[in-house]
């Protein structure tokens, strides 16, 4: 059992954990002590330094991120000493960041401006020491050493190695690999973790405008889509609780910032289900090509085509939803519309930094067209929505529109780690016994572990047959770091497992890099969460169940060609990307091509 | 008595500079070593010399090398150390290597030449670097007789240390310490005097009173405190040595500088505070016009708030300069 004390905090008596720091325990009990460097995600490193508090007893200060509580321990917040060394260890950090306030990813969160009210800090104290250092592109991440203050937290969280520690002392830096062994996946990890808004996605702000400009032209329908990840994280960026959900009122939002129609992307995954448990079924029956590996998240395909070519056979030939669902407005909708394909734009809301490059793919393209034409971050979209002062809990929740409207609850669960599994399953077993499960609940792939494996046993019913099962080795891999381990257990077994879910991000995409910041461990359970609840209460659980599913293989999707074109491509060995520089515009902030 | 309980008995301290007492130290591995029996155990011999301008650990790997592996021996012996390391600076590695290797003979005992400059002879960054790793101070706890090198227990004493602890074996101690004196004296060397002695006495003793208006400082040329004529009723701690100052010929400005050119260079960039504030330090004493102020916050955060020695070490001599000496070259 874990040892539970009382210890001091500024006088107040509290009950902490036998293993907790300062840090925690002060969190906890509402005792800002600022923090840079220390995120729940990562090792301590105690490197900002912003922490110091005073031990009772203890000489000097002492880091709270790095000081485990003992028994008694009494402790200090605030003294003029602390105050001290915080505002002028500000203002040293403030020294080495270059303030884009205007356009940085973390708005109105900010620590280096909160934490400079309150230690009254000079922010120009000292002169940019890194105003000349380079700007850095790399796929859909911006990497602006302008700002960074060398926490390292990006380098730790990287799955990769792609970004670097370089040099020592003042001229320590981190810098994009230039192994030709290492490329970025694009998983925007590395943002999420940035404590000073140091990386960002392309587009952050400026594809809003872009947007904006597109709604004022008469002869365009703006068709916009939202991931399943989006519904419980958004409302956070509004000041909304954690993992709230609000599918509704994000409907009226994106109605009332002017898009032409609103489509849920979770449909689309039911979709992506439908054809992924089918494949899957296939292969596992005929013993081709396993284990299969599913392909929605395009940070871990990229992953894949970099690392092991030899795999890419593996992977399920299906679309992830986003691409699926662009594919099916700008042909099967578009159609039923009668509108020309070239006059819809394609909107996603994704909470992913990965997007914004898959859709550049052109083994996505439909008879020469993009799928989908724009991706915006969760970030993206709240900034848009306060542009416009769009306050979403003052309007009246809204449905999203036909035919892509309403998901099943299988399609919802796509944004947290093992849901695209647990669909998967659901309708395997529908694909494999012509029957539906009676229980439809896979418990054994949720939740935050880094790797969940699981045998499930799927079997036809005894009435309808001579009871014929299939065993389905799963694994459900949250993070490529823990894909490595499942990827090495492959090597020396080959037939270790037969399908394997991969999501990137920690969490999957309730953790994704698009995400409304900050996220954690605690902030993405919340999320995910709330995407089971929905589920839950779904009456169709089931992907293949979905109407709007059933009618479309119905009406259009009755011959392979053109299920193939819409729901399926192929992936090939990628190359390295160009590490590209930018510059900075002193006027408006705005990153311009070098 | 065994060989702990004699070092004990001695009051024996660590003669790198944290002056620690030497058989706790041995018991904190003896102990780690019985809580994790599997593990190895590892024994080092710091010979970096660490501070600019002393040569006190040079003295003894010319004179007594004999003594000091004898002192490590010992120690492997006692806390059934597996394999020991020396780990020498460049130059000394290139000095002294081919004698010691002959002294050590078929002793597990390695070298590791040290990369990384100064901070190295702080005993985290020694043993990251001999893990491989970059030349940065790790977080403690858990302290290195805990989890030091590879995470297994291990002893860390510099080459002073080492040396006496086999003085005391041979029943030979006698309470003394090697001592650098250097700076603007005319016998300027490292002698070996009774570790009571005050600082006054030192400069008698080795004939090195300065007859001139002088100021000194004690316990490292770059880190050590500043001591005015007036206050050597004292005895050294530290790391032991004494550079003393023609105070009417010292360029007190420029004495800052160095000190802080030399941490601006060997300083590792892990923290914030020691990383921008040498960086900050360093531009600020460009200035024409020095902002004393300024220039004393910073020192004052530094010392507060940095991660490791080597940024918390420049407040002292700075601070004492400007208290008790003052700027005589400003602008
Ligand atoms: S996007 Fe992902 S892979 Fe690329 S640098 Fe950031 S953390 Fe590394
Ligand atoms: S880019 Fe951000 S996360 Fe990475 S080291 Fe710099 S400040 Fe830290
Ligand atoms: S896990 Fe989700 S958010 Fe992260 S890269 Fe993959 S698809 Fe994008
Ligand atoms: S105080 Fe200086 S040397 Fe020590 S960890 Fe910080 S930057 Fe490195
Ligand atoms: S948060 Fe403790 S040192 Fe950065």
């Amino acid at each position: 059992m874990i040892k539970k004390f009382i210890m001091t905090i500024d006088g107040q008596k509290i009950e902490a954990k036998e293993g907790e720091t300062i840090l925690q325990v002060a969190l906890r009990n509402c005792i800002d002590i600022p923090h840079l460097c220390a995120h729940p995600d990562t090792k301590v490193k105690a490197n900002c330094r912003m922490c110091v508090v005073k031990i009772k007893g203890v000489n000097g200060l002492q880091t709270a991120c790095s000081t485990p509580v003992s028994e008694g321990m009494d402790v200090e917040t605030l003294t003029p000493e602390i105050r001290w060394a915080r505002k002028f260890n500000l203002e040293l950090i403030f020294g080495q960041h270059v303030e884009d306030c205007s356009v940085c990813v973390l708005d109105s969160k900010c620590d280096l401006l909160k934490y400079r009210k309150i230690y009254n800090s000079k922010m120009l104290r000292f002169p940019d020491r890194k105003i000349n250092y380079p700007i850095y592109q790399f796929g859909p991440i911006i990497f602006d050493q302008t700002k960074c203050i060398d926490c390292r937290n990006c380098v730790e969280v990287c799955p990769t190695g792609y970004l670097e520690l370089k040099d020592r002392g003042s001229d320590i830096n981190i810098e994009p690999s230039a192994d030709k062994k290492k490329d970025c996946i694009a998983c925007g990890q590395c943002l999420v973790h940035c404590p000073v808004g140091a990386i960002k996605s392309e587009g952050e702000f400026e594809s809003v405008k872009e947007i904006k400009k597109i709604l004022q032209q008469k002869d365009k329908t703006v068709v916009v889509q939202f991931a399943p990840a989006i519904r419980t994280s958004i409302g956070e960026e509004l000041g909304l609780p954690y993992g709230l959900v609000v599918t509704d009122l994000l409907t009226a939002g994106l109605r009332k910032l002017g898009f032409h129609k609103v489509f849920d992307t979770s449909v689309a995954a039911d979709f992506t289900t439908s054809e992924e448990a089918g494949q899957a079924v296939n292969h596992i029956k005929e013993g081709k090509n396993l284990p299969v590996f599913t392909s929605c998240c395009p940070s871990w395909v990229l992953f894949i085509e970099f690392n092991y070519p030899e795999l890419i056979k593996n992977i399920t030939t299906v679309r992830s939803p986003e691409i699926i669902l662009g594919g099916l407005v700008k042909s099967y909708w578009a159609e039923k519309e009668k509108i020309d394909p070239k006059k819809i734009v394609m909107v996603s809301v994704m909470p992913c930094t990965s997007k914004k490059i898959e859709i550049e793919r052109k083994e996505m393209f439909i008879k020469g067209n993009k799928p989908v034409d724009i991706v915006l971050t969760t970030r993206e979209l709240a900034w848009m929505l306060k542009d416009e002062k769009i306050d979403l809990e003052a309007l009246k929740p809204e449905l999203a529109d036909n035919p892509f409207g309403d998901p099943s609850g299988a399609g919802v669960i796509y944004g947290a780690s093992g849901g695209v599994m647990e669909s998967a399953l659901r309708t395997a077993y529908y694909r494999l016994t012509g029957e539906n499960l009676k229980s439809v609940d896979f418990k054994e792939v949720r939740g935050q572990e880094g790797i969940k494996r699981a045998v499930i046993k799927l079997c036809k019913p005894v009435k309808t047959n001579s009871g014929e099962c299939i065993e389905i080795k799963a694994a459900v891999v949250n993070e490529i770091k823990n894909a490595r381990i499942i990827l090495d257990e492959l090597k020396k077994d080959p037939k270790k497992y037969d399908f394997v879910e991969v999501m990137a991000c920690p969490g999957g995409c309730v953790g994704g890099g698009g995400q409304s910041l900050p996220t954690n461990s605690f902030i993405r359970s919340k999320r995910a969460a709330s995407l089971y609840t929905i589920d839950k209460n779904k009456k169709i659980r089931l992907a293949h169940e979905n109407p709007a599913v059933i009618k479309a293989y119905q009406e259009y999707f009755n011959d392979e060609k053109i299920c193939k074109e819409v729901f399926h491509t192929s992936f090939h060995q990628q190359k390295k990307k160009p590490i590209g520089r930018l510059k900075r515009d002193m006027k408006d902030f705005k990153l311009i091509k070098k | 008595m065994n060989i702990i309980d004699k070092i004990k008995t001695a009051k024996l301290t660590g003669r790198g500079g944290a002056d620690f007492p030497t058989a706790t130290k041995w018991q904190g591995v003896l102990k780690a070593h019985s809580k994790y029996p599997d593990k190895p155990v590892y024994v080092v011999c710091n010979a970096t010399e660490g501070e600019p301008g002393i040569e006190k650990d040079k003295f003894i790997l010319q004179n007594y090398p004999e003594k000091m592996l004898a002192g490590m021996k010992i120690a492997m012996e006692t806390l059934g150390a597996e394999k020991g390391y020396i780990y020498l600076n460049p130059v000394y590695y290139k000095k002294f290597a081919a004698k010691l290797k002959k002294i050590i003979g078929k002793l597990p005992i390695e070298f590791f030449v040290e990369y990384g400059g100064y901070i190295c002879g702080e005993e985290t960054v020694l043993l990251e670097t001999i893990e491989g790793n970059r030349s940065e101070p790790r977080l403690k706890p858990p302290f290195p007789t805990e989890r030091g090198l590879f995470s297994c227990p291990t002893l860390v004493n510099n080459v002073e240390t080492f040396y006496y602890v086999a003085e005391i074996a041979d029943g030979a101690y006698q309470q003394t310490r090697f001592y650098y004196v250097g700076g603007d004296v005319k016998n300027s060397g490292v002698y070996e005097l009774p570790i009571h002695l005050s600082i006054g006495k030192i400069l008698d003793e080795t004939k090195n009173s300065p007859p001139f208006e002088f100021f000194i400082q004690a316990g490292g040329g770059a880190s050590g405190e500043i001591l005015t004529s007036g206050e050597l009723d004292i005895p050294l701690k530290g790391a032991g040595s004494i550079i003393v100052y023609n105070f009417k010929k010292t360029k007190t400005l420029l004495l800052i500088k160095n000190w802080v050119e030399f941490f601006y260079k060997s300083n590792c960039g892990k923290c914030a505070p020691c990383r921008e504030g040498f960086f900050r330090l360093r531009q600020l004493l460009k200035c024409r016009q020095l902002n004393i102020a300024l220039l004393r916050a910073l020192v004052q955060t530094m010392k507060d708030a940095s991660f490791c020695p080597l940024g918390r070490s420049i407040w002292l001599p700075t601070v004492g300069l400007l208290e008790k000496i003052g700027l005589n070259n400003k602008k």
